[in-house]
Parts: C-alpha cells; sequence; structure tokens
C-alpha cells in the first residue's frame, strides 16, 4: 500500500510548514516554491505525510 | 465504558480526539461545541474566506477516519464543570458524565465595552460574525478598525481590496507592534499606507457616535471619524468562565504541565490550544498562552497521548514537549511568516534585505534569537527554525 499524496496548488501558499514534518516528501525550492518530492509515498512514512497535512495553514494537502 | 468529553470543537479539540484514539483508547468521544458547524478552520476568515464570501462547509478540517464514532453536541455550549462529579452542564441543562476532560474552548474578542450604538459594530472570531461582518463590507463603505494586531490588519487589506474606506485605531505606535517590534511594524504600516489605508496610533475609541447603528467615533483626543461599520478586535480573552469553582488554575487560562495535564486535580483533565497555559520550553519556564494556529494541533496531539495513558492507568509520556510556535499573515501580496516567540525580544536586528522589501529579523533577548520573522522571505527562515529548535 501506498499514499498518493496531492497538494491544491491553488490553496497552497508555500509556507513550507509541511517540509518541516515530512522532509522527504515536501520542500521548498530556491525561489520558495513548494515542491512535492514523492507522490506516491510508502505506508512507513504515514505518520509524517499525516502530520504534514495537519500543519498545513492553507489545509492544502490531501491524502488518499 | 469509559468516556472523554472534549469541550472545544475546534482545531485542538478535533486534534486531541484523534490524538486520543491513534493512542489507543477505544471509550465513547463526546465533542461538545458552541458553534453549529464542525471544526474548520477559521485564520481565512479575516482573509480569503472574508473576501469572497463565507461557506463553513469549504473550511472544515480534514477528519481522520479514527474519529468517525465521535458523538458531536454542536450548539451546546458548557456552562459549567464540576470536577469531583465529573460532569459537564450543556446550555440545554444536560449534564455529561466524563472519565477524562479536555478543555479546548479557545478565546474569544475583547469586549471593551466601549459606549454607543451597537448596530454596525462587529467581532471576528467565528464564521457567524464573519458572515455579518461581510455584508457591511461593500464598496465605499467606512470601516473603522480598533486594534492594529493581526486581525485588523489582515481586515484592513482585505476591506481595501473590497473598496472600503479603513481607518485604524489603535493604542500602539506601529500595527502589530508587539510581535513585529517598532522598525517591521512601521514597515507594515507603510505597506497598509500606500494601499490607501489611514493609521490613528496612540489612540483609542472614546465613544461610538449614532442614534441607532454606529456613524463615527470620538477619539480619546477628541477627534471624530465618520464610519459605517466597525470592527473590534483589540485582542482575545480565553473561554474559562464555565469552569469557575472547579479548583483549576483559571488565572490566564487552563495552567497545564507540558505533558497538557491540568494543575489543581487528580481527575484526568488535560487543556490544548488558546486556552492552555505551559511553559515554552525552547525559551523558559514561564507558563505562557500562545495564541498561534500551529499550537492547538501540537498541543491536541500531546494532550490525547496523556489522557489515553491516564485513563488506561499507564505512566504518561516523559518525551520532551517543545513544539515551535509559528504564525503567518497574509497582507495584500505579502507573506509574513514567523518562528519562535518574537515577542520575548529586547533587540531585533534585520539579517538580511531591508523592512520595505523581502527581509529576514531576528529577535533575540540577552543576545539569545528567540525569534525569527521574514516578510516574503519563506525559505530563508529554514536555518533559523532549525537553530531555534535546537535551543
Amino acid at each position: 500500500m501506498s499514499i498518493t499524496v496531492t497538494v491544491d496548488m491553488t490553496k497552497c501558499q508555500h509556507y513550507g510548514q509541511c517540509c518541516f514534518e515530512a522532509p522527504t516528501v515536501f520542500e521548498l525550492d530556491a525561489e520558495g516554491k513548494l515542491q512535492v518530492l514523492q507522490h506516491e509515498v510508502d505506508e512507513s512514512l504515514r505518520d509524517e505525510v499525516e502530520a504534514a497535512a495537519d500543519v498545513c495553514p492553507m489545509q492544502a494537502i490531501t491524502l488518499s | 465504558m469509559t468516556g472523554v468529553v472534549i469541550v472545544g470543537a475546534g482545531l485542538g479539540g478535533l486534534r486531541a480526539a484523534e490524538s486520543l484514539r491513534s493512542h489507543g483508547f477505544t471509550g465513547a468521544i463526546t465533542i461538545v461545541g458552541d458553534e453549529p458547524h464542525l471544526p474548520y478552520n477559521r485564520p481565512p476568515l479575516s482573509k480569503e474566506a472574508l473576501k469572497g464570501g463565507v461557506d463553513v462547509s469549504g473550511l472544515e478540517f480534514r477528519r481522520k477516519a479514527v474519529v468517525d464514532d465521535v458523538t458531536w453536541r454542536l450548539g451546546s455550549p458548557a456552562v459549567g464543570c464540576d470536577l469531583d462529579a465529573q460532569t459537564v452542564t450543556l446550555s440545554d441543562g444536560a449534564a455529561v458524565h466524563f472519565d477524562g476532560l479536555v478543555i479546548a474552548t479557545g478565546i474569544r474578542p475583547r469586549d471593551l465595552s466601549i459606549p454607543g450604538p451597537r448596530a454596525g459594530r462587529f467581532f471576528l472570531r467565528d464564521a457567524a460574525d464573519a458572515a455579518a461582518f461581510r455584508e457591511r463590507l461593500t464598496p465605499g463603505a467606512r470601516l473603522l478598525i480598533l486594534g492594529a494586531g493581526f486581525i485588523g490588519c489582515e481586515v484592513a487589506a482585505t476591506a481595501r481590496g473590497l473598496g472600503c474606506e479603513v481607518d485604524v485605531v489603535t493604542m500602539d505606535a506601529a500595527p502589530m507592534l508587539r510581535p513585529l517590534g517598532a522598525e517591521l511594524g512601521a514597515a507594515m504600516r507603510r505597506r497598509h499606507e500606500a494601499h490607501g489605508v489611514r493609521f490613528h496610533t496612540g489612540r483609542t475609541v472614546a465613544e461610538f457616535l449614532g442614534e441607532t447603528g454606529v456613524t463615527g467615533a470620538r477619539l480619546d483626543d477628541g477627534t471624530t471619524l465618520d464610519c459605517d461599520v466597525v470592527l473590534e478586535a483589540v485582542g482575545s480573552v480565553p473561554n474559562t468562565e464555565w469552569l469557575v469553582g472547579s479548583g483549576l488554575d483559571l488565572a490566564d487560562g487552563v495552567l497545564v504541565d507540558d505533558t497538557m495535564r491540568a494543575s489543581g486535580t487528580a481527575v484526568p483533565v488535560v487543556a490544548v490550544g488558546d486556552v492552555a497555559r505551559y511553559a515554552h520550553t525552547l525559551f523558559d519556564a514561564s507558563p505562557r498562552r500562545v495564541e498561534h494556529w500551529n499550537l492547538p494541533t501540537e498541543t491536541g496531539k500531546r494532550a490525547g497521548a496523556t489522557l489515553a495513558s491516564l485513563l488506561a492507568g499507564e505512566p504518561v509520556p516523559t518525551t520532551a514537549f517543545t513544539p515551535m510556535p509559528s504564525f503567518w499573515s497574509d497582507q495584500y501580496d505579502h507573506k509574513l511568516q514567523s518562528f519562535g516567540l518574537p515577542g520575548l525580544a529586547d533587540e531585533v536586528v534585520i539579517a538580511s534585505g531591508e523592512p520595505d522589501g523581502s527581509c529576514v529579523a531576528e529577535y533575540r533577548r540577552g543576545g539569545t534569537l528567540v525569534g525569527v520573522i521574514g516578510i516574503d522571505a519563506t525559505s530563508a527562515l529554514v536555518p533559523y527554525r532549525a537553530a531555534l529548535m535546537a535551543g
């Protein structure tokens, strides 16, 4: 099982809070834009990506 | 069956419920809320949701499947609590028994009880406030905002975007003075003024004017300002009246230890979010209420772990609890973001850029970094957060 990570880029304001919770999945690039490094995430990272979705101020991250 | 009652159906209450389940609590969970809504995200109420129209269902938080079996008692605020009997009394008269209690009642806007007509004066805390206030923000409407904190400033920016005239009255010398300090506060004032906002600093409203609804305000120096609508945004007070007489320490919110357990009772009681006062040990040992958006999630998760342990008769978590306070604010096309507690600083140093453009400011106390704020400089803050986490 893997988890599909989707970021609604119409909501994302690039605050980068998710990057601190799941640094192997989310990253701010040099211009400060959010990059999703993995869209299909292994189940072993569930706690991290759940936490990342929880802390998004814009609630832009969905997991399925 | 063992039961937990969570009083407060906001972000902190939701996260506490999810955490109870993820830490093995299988008993009944009841969440009591004063509003009719499931937990929703409040920060948009001063920004995009105020601009575009308030649709609460679109602001609801994602709820994890583990809380699908929670009983919601919405629209019935708690009015009392008896820790000896382990009951919470609701406004409809019901007494709800609990084995464990989560206090998550948050805060409300401070009411200075300024004399004058009430009609046309608004506070902004919940979706109903925002919906009613929004109806008055028509193009050309003259809006007076009392208070220049984040909510006042965000609403000023939103209202200018809606074509309103905006006057901001504040006792402080600059907007957002306490968190930002004088230099960044002054720079944000210049941004607002460039968008046509008028500031009246060092002033408060002595009296609102008008017969049936507000038509103006008389300031404490005798100046009068005409206005059609007023937002009062002069800070918050914790919602703890329902706990008076319970024996808990309610000096400023509910005093809890670093497991979020309330002091002064043997009953399993935890508090989370804006209403909780606790030591932010990355900075010092003084218990503080900090009203930043990320902390209900942090404290809710911690409190759920604590309460699940207490109800299972197991030791509470002893791992260090060091949440990093963080705030953000959107005003016009500018982004402010902060980590740490910049309000504690006795010295502010512009580390890069300049305050009228993008910049990073370091906030130090006794020479030690206690906070960082960036204006349009999000990625530059990443190493500062790491430095603050390292203590």
